[in-house]
């Protein structure tokens, strides 16, 4: 039986899906959690591996209170077991730190993994740290952006594409890979199974204290990165403001520019002006 | 040992293709203005089998020092070897600050280094300087784009940065200039790797090439649709120049991946750049490097792609593909 552990993240969806086209701007009320894609395709190929061997599949997250959702989603998908960390003590945390607490989480609940899949990066952030430094952490044989695994007894074997080199990488268990999207595209979540796992418990939820975590230990051994200041980025140049219909627009902006453009480019737009329509 | 009293800034030499090596290049170049700041020396490291090429180039583009290790053992990457090196020397040696280019190796090598040092790591950096305080700081995208964030990390050692190919520019090289060069053994007991390489090979799938593109022109989400987003083909083949585009576009299939621009895709440097219908955020923004001349189309003024503009239409960006399209070409002469 292979013990398998997946970390999910929830991410906000606003870098990208919901934005309003009357004022192009982007609907922070309809920012609603999801999970983050990356992580889907982990799960997915703990999914695959679960159906091919018999295999125990815990998910873990952390993150507010709303970041179940995604655990019960993976619960719906075939995942058979779920934690989640939440702790305001926690919130704000680096990659440094939250590599510490799933490590703290992992051992605690379950101490006799063989893999740990992670998603390559997360859609809101996207360090892609938290993965190397859980297999730092744990002390394991890892390899990122993996496309493809395979499991031969003890022995796992990926295939990923670095740098333009593609490589295949054998090492044992207990490991940690981060999967990419390449691969692993992930099933579709059967409305009756997400029902059904939203109403159930069968999360685990633990906070801080329960992983031996206090606010003086955190301070010491948690992030190590400190925001001082978030800010505006100044972008406004000197610049031509253009208006009107496309046809006058256009027909400015290329009498304007008529020889700035036929250098770029290297023929000829000059002399011809709007004499003819 | 050895060991330097003066304040050492390192650059992680990462070799193994074309990108990878401007990346470093231009790292040092960025490390030589912050040691003139903080009166330190920067400090290449290079590691591998016949590297001779690389101690020269790094030499040539601003390193003071070379820590070097030559040998066999070291013929290919190697997470975990190079990890066991560096912790070793920078145990030894308290480097101020270690610079990593996000190349797909830096990005699974630094997370591992910094957490070994027990230090903090910034991704994807887009600007470096030091603080009255005299700390790195750290300036990275935050919030979807538009805003940036001031990073530091306070107390713990080396301060540690991962930053994309293409950020910085490098320096000419000068190959008349000194470092000194240290050449390390390997260190006697090198860890064996548990992850074992069983095969590699360099990819043959043909890389686009719009980075050396003259002319681009860049569609975002207001092109509207896959359709009004193809004719931009259109208008690319009148000027001769390439397509590029940005992520949502690119998740939508409406481009392949190797039209990305921005940090997860291209770098560009164009001479013009037309964009349609993008707002601007930083993500796609720290792909234009240069452009010389920016032509952006939004029906939005207030877009940060029309202030960063030359040239900022106000329309519908359909609409003014289409046109220009058809006035380009009435005047085109070959
Ligand atoms: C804009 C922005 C920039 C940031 N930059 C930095 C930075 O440069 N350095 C830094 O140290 N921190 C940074 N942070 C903080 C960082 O986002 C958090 O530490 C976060 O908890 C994990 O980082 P990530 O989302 O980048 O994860 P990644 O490392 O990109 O995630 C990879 C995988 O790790 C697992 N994982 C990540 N987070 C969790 C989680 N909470 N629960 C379970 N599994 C998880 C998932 O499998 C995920 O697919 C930044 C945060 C923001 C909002
Ligand atoms: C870690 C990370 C990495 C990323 N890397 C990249 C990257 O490498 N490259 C990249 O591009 N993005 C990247 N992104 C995404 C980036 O943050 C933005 O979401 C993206 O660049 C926005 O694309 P867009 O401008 O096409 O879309 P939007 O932001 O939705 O903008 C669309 C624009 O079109 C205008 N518009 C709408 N309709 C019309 C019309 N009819 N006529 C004219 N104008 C119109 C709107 O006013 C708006 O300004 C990354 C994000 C993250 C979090």
């Amino acid at each position: 039986m292979l013990n398998l552990v997946v970390c999910l993240k929830q991410v906000p969806m606003v870098t990208e899906l919901p934005w309003d086209a009357k004022t192009g701007t982007l609907r922070r009320d309809l920012a609603a959690g999801m999970m983050n894609p990356a992580c889907k395709h982990a799960l997915e190929a703990a999914l695959q591996i679960k159906e091919k061997f018999s295999a125990h599949i815990t998910v873990i997250t952390m993150g507010p209170p709303a970041a179940e959702e995604v655990l019960r989603e993976a619960l719906a998908l075939g995942a058979d077991r779920a934690i989640l960390i939440c702790d305001k003590l926690l919130a704000g945390a680096d990659t440094y730190a939250t590599s510490l607490v799933l490590t703290a989480a992992i051992k605690k609940e379950c101490p006799k993994f063989d893999l740990i899949l992670c998603g390559a990066y997360t859609a809101d952030s996207e360090t892609a740290q938290v993965g190397p430094q859980l297999a730092e952490e744990l002390d394991l044989p890892a390899a990122a952006y993996v496309e493809k695994l395979e499991i031969h007894g003890r022995t796992l074997r990926v295939r990923r594409m670095v740098d333009n080199f593609r490589e295949t990488l054998e090492m044992e268990f207990p490991a940690l890979v981060t999967v990419s999207m390449e691969n692993y595209r992930p099933r579709y979540t059967e409305l009756m199974g997400l029902e059904n796992a939203f109403g159930g418990d069968g999360v685990i939820v633990l906070g801080a204290a329960a992983l031996g975590i206090n606010a003086s230990l955190f301070k010491n051994k948690g992030s190590r990165t400190k925001v001082r200041k978030v800010f505006l980025r100044k972008t406004q140049k000197e610049n031509v403001i253009l208006q009107g219909t496309a046809s006058a627009v256009v027909t400015e902006f290329l009498n304007k520019y008529q020889r700035k453009i036929s250098t770029a480019i290297g023929k000829s737009i000059e002399g011809k002006l709007n004499d003819e329509e | 040992m050895m060991k330097s009293k003066k304040k050492s800034i390192w650059v992680f030499g990462d070799y193994r293709n074309y990108y990878q090596n401007r990346v470093t290049l231009q790292l040092l170049s960025k490390a030589v203005d912050l040691a003139q700041t903080i009166k330190a020396e920067v400090c290449a490291l290079v590691f591998g089998h016949e590297i001779d090429e690389w101690i020269m180039e790094y030499t040539a583009h601003g390193a003071d020092r070379i820590l070097a290790i030559d040998d066999p053992a070291l013929k290919s990457y190697s997470t975990e070897k190079y990890l066991a090196i560096i912790e070793n020397l920078a145990k030894e040696r308290d480097p101020e600050i270690i610079l990593i280019g996000a190349t797909d190796f830096g990005r699974e090598f630094a997370p591992r280094l910094a957490k070994r040092l027990k230090t903090g790591l910034s991704a994807d950096c887009v600007g470096l300087d030091i603080t009255d305080d005299g700390l790195l700081l750290q300036i990275a995208p935050s919030f979807g784009g538009n805003m940036l964030a001031e990073i530091v990390t306070e107390l713990h050692r080396p301060q540690m940065v991962t930053v994309r190919p293409g950020t910085f520019k490098e320096i000419p090289h000068n190959y008349t200039r000194k470092a000194l060069v240290e050449r390390l053994p390997l260190m006697k007991k090198l860890p064996k790797s548990r992850v074992r390489l069983i095969e590699y090979e360099r990819s043959v799938e043909k890389e686009h090439t719009i980075e050396n593109a003259s002319v681009i022109v860049c569609g975002g989400r207001g092109m509207g649709n896959r359709d009004k987003f193809k004719k931009l083909h259109d208008l690319a083949r009148l000027l001769g120049g390439d397509v590029g585009a940005t992520r949502p576009v690119v998740y939508s299939g409406w481009a392949d991946h190797g039209a990305l621009v921005g940090q997860a895709g291209k770098h560009i440097k164009p001479k013009i750049l037309f964009s349609f219908g993008i707002s601007g955020a930083i993500q796609h923004t720290a792909g234009l490097g240069e452009a010389d001349f920016i032509i952006a189309i939004n029906k939005n003024p207030q877009a940060t792609m029309m202030k960063m503009a030359d040239v900022a239409i106000i329309a519908d960006a359909s609409d003014v593909l289409k046109t220009l399209i058809k006035e380009l070409k009435k005047r085109i002469r070959e």
